[in-house]
């Protein structure tokens, strides 16, 4: 299918897109090259040293040094895996537990568990570290571990009770006419639907989590950015801050990549199956229910890539060439 | 008690910058967001790959990460500003991937069928976007734009580790000077933040109560 909000374009079209596309590539290119121009200049500072440009050898040196790598793969990233390992178990435990008791038939039950979770998710997480730090002189690690656990805890709870009210309600009902308790019908037959169908969900809150292990070096736990970024400015000189700079940030791009990664991989083969639409259905729930943090926006777009892509493929409602993605990809190579 | 009475002009100082730190940055990326958005749906293939590029790289950075990039590598590199400003890019660039995806998914989300029913009945390009798909996207993206800002109020606290005294680093001050107050004071700052984070949801929530579209 091509296009449907315009005519299908013709010849001169065509070549004004293809100008298009290349003009702009070279606008992105030249933007790029000017940076790094700007970047590998030496520069002279307010006493008239002259210090050298940021891409200069003598600034990355230190790449080949053994140390540096022990120090931020062996301690930085371990300590930064580490919390974030702690906290995902804790933080699934709790969502389990909150999602139950939000679910619960009592008011007493439900109704502070309501409360909690609006708290916990209205809270920024660096202030519920603080808070923990303060409050409960738990060291650093404990209150960033525990700051991480009460509010991805509170995301994860709601997921689950959306997954839970997704389900069909003969689930529930079939398994309480076989006889099990509704705890049992809970814990055999509704959570494992229910965790299956929001495990994507899940594991895009899990990289936020590591992300937001970050917040930790800010209430002085020595993790990936502190180990990797201010100490070893200090033992490696800070003519190097840049280039570590680019270290550190190469190490949490590639774990979150690859986690990232692996919840969309997740979510197609999720999607593909039974509980597809439903886990969509679901995801809007929780999108709406707006928790999240800023990455709660990024649960739906797991799930949105894969309409990204037919968006592409078909619809297009972009302007200029006609075919969209398809067209448009073939025209820049 | 006490020790937020008398401290109050602080607290509000807090409040006040935390909500600057929103306004301005929310703005900024709102304005670079809808960029990236457009450039990420264009037919041009080199602005969606340099957009795509952009989202993935900014989304899997955190936020921790950029602002110390903006207030310690950027003046190396001779940009001079003072904290708040750097926070503010910082906290822009940081927040404009998300609001490209919520308006990306948002226009994303209007069915096939809507324009294709608007060109059957002779619709020009011009009036089928304007009357039948750009309305309904609008709807679609603004309740999830406002979680983007909610999560962004709470994203501000981080600035509050990057020299910027807003409402974090305030209760850091303030416990230091009265640490025999603390779960008063923490209490407070949270229900500072709760002001702007609980009516914000609301307003999210009843609008899309109110503009849902029913298919």
């Amino acid at each position: 299918m091509t296009s449907v909000l315009y005519d299908v374009p013709g010849p001169k079209a065509r070549r004004r897109s293809l100008l298009i596309s290349i003009v702009g590539g070279l606008v992105i290119l030249g933007g790029l090259a000017a940076v790094v121009l700007v970047l590998a200049a030496p520069r002279v500072n307010a006493g008239g040293v002259e210090t050298p440009g940021m891409f200069d050898p003598s600034r990355w040196d230190i790449l080949l040094d053994r140390a540096l790598w022990r120090t931020i793969l062996q301690r930085g990233l371990l300590a930064t895996l580490q919390m974030a390992a702690v906290a995902a178990v804790g933080a699934l435990v709790l969502g389990v537990l909150l999602s139950m008791a939000r679910t619960a038939r009592t008011p007493f039950v439900r109704i502070p568990a309501i409360v909690v979770i609006e708290f916990l998710r209205g809270m920024p997480v660096l202030l519920l570290m603080l808070f923990t730090l303060l409050v409960f002189s738990t060291g650093a690690y404990w209150a960033g571990v525990i700051g991480l656990v009460l509010y991805n805890g509170a995301i994860i709870g709601e997921a689950l009770r959306a997954g839970i009210n997704s389900l069909p309600r003969g689930q529930r009902e079939s398994g309480l006419a076989i006889g099990l308790t509704p705890l049992q019908t809970r814990f055999s037959i509704e959570f494992p639907q229910a965790f299956r169908q929001m495990l994507p969900i899940i594991i895009a809150q899990l990289v936020v989590l590591l992300k937001d292990t970050s917040l930790a070096s800010i209430i002085g736990y020595q993790e990936l950015l502190n180990i990797g970024l201010r100490q070893a400015t200090t033992t490696f000189g800070s003519r190097y801050l840049f280039t570590l700079f680019f270290v550190v940030l190469a190490v949490y791009l590639a774990v979150n990549l690859l986690l990232s990664w692996f919840a969309r991989l997740l979510a197609r083969r999720t999607a593909s199956g039974r509980g597809g639409r439903r886990t969509k259905q679901a995801a809007r729930v929780v999108q709406q229910l707006g928790g999240a943090g800023m990455a709660g926006t990024q649960l739906p777009v797991t799930f949105d890539d894969r309409s990204g892509e037919a968006f592409h493929s078909g619809s297009g409602f972009d302007g200029g060439s006609g075919g969209g993605g398809g067209e448009g990809g073939g025209n820049a190579s | 008690m006490d020790a937020i009475i008398e401290n109050l002009p602080r607290f509000i100082d807090g409040f006040l910058m935390t909500l600057r730190l929103l306004v301005i940055s929310g703005a900024g990326a709102l304005v670079l967001g809808t960029i990236v958005a457009a450039m990420r749906i264009s037919p041009v293939a080199a602005f969606r790959g340099f957009a795509t590029v952009y989202t993935e790289l900014l989304r899997n950075t955190p936020l921790t990460l950029i602002l110390f990039f903006c207030a310690f590598v950027l003046p190396i590199l001779d940009v001079d500003f003072d904290y708040v400003t750097f926070a503010l890019i910082g906290l822009t660039f940081y927040t404009s991937p998300f609001v490209a995806e919520a308006v990306r998914s948002g226009v994303n989300g209007v069915p096939v069928g809507q324009a294709e029913a608007a060109r059957a009945i002779g619709l020009d390009f011009r009036q089928t976007l304007g009357a039948v798909v750009l309305p309904q996207a609008i709807r679609m993206v603004i309740p999830p734009l406002i979680n983007v800002l909610i999560a962004l109020t709470k994203n501000t606290s981080v600035a509050g580790g990057f020299a910027v005294v807003e409402l974090f680093a305030t209760s850091r001050q303030i416990v230091q000077l009265r640490g025999d107050e603390v779960i008063p004071i923490m209490l407070g700052i949270a229900v500072l933040y709760l002001v702007i984070t609980v009516p914000l949801g609301q307003f999210a929530g009843a609008l899309e109560r109110k503009v849902a579209v029913l298919r």
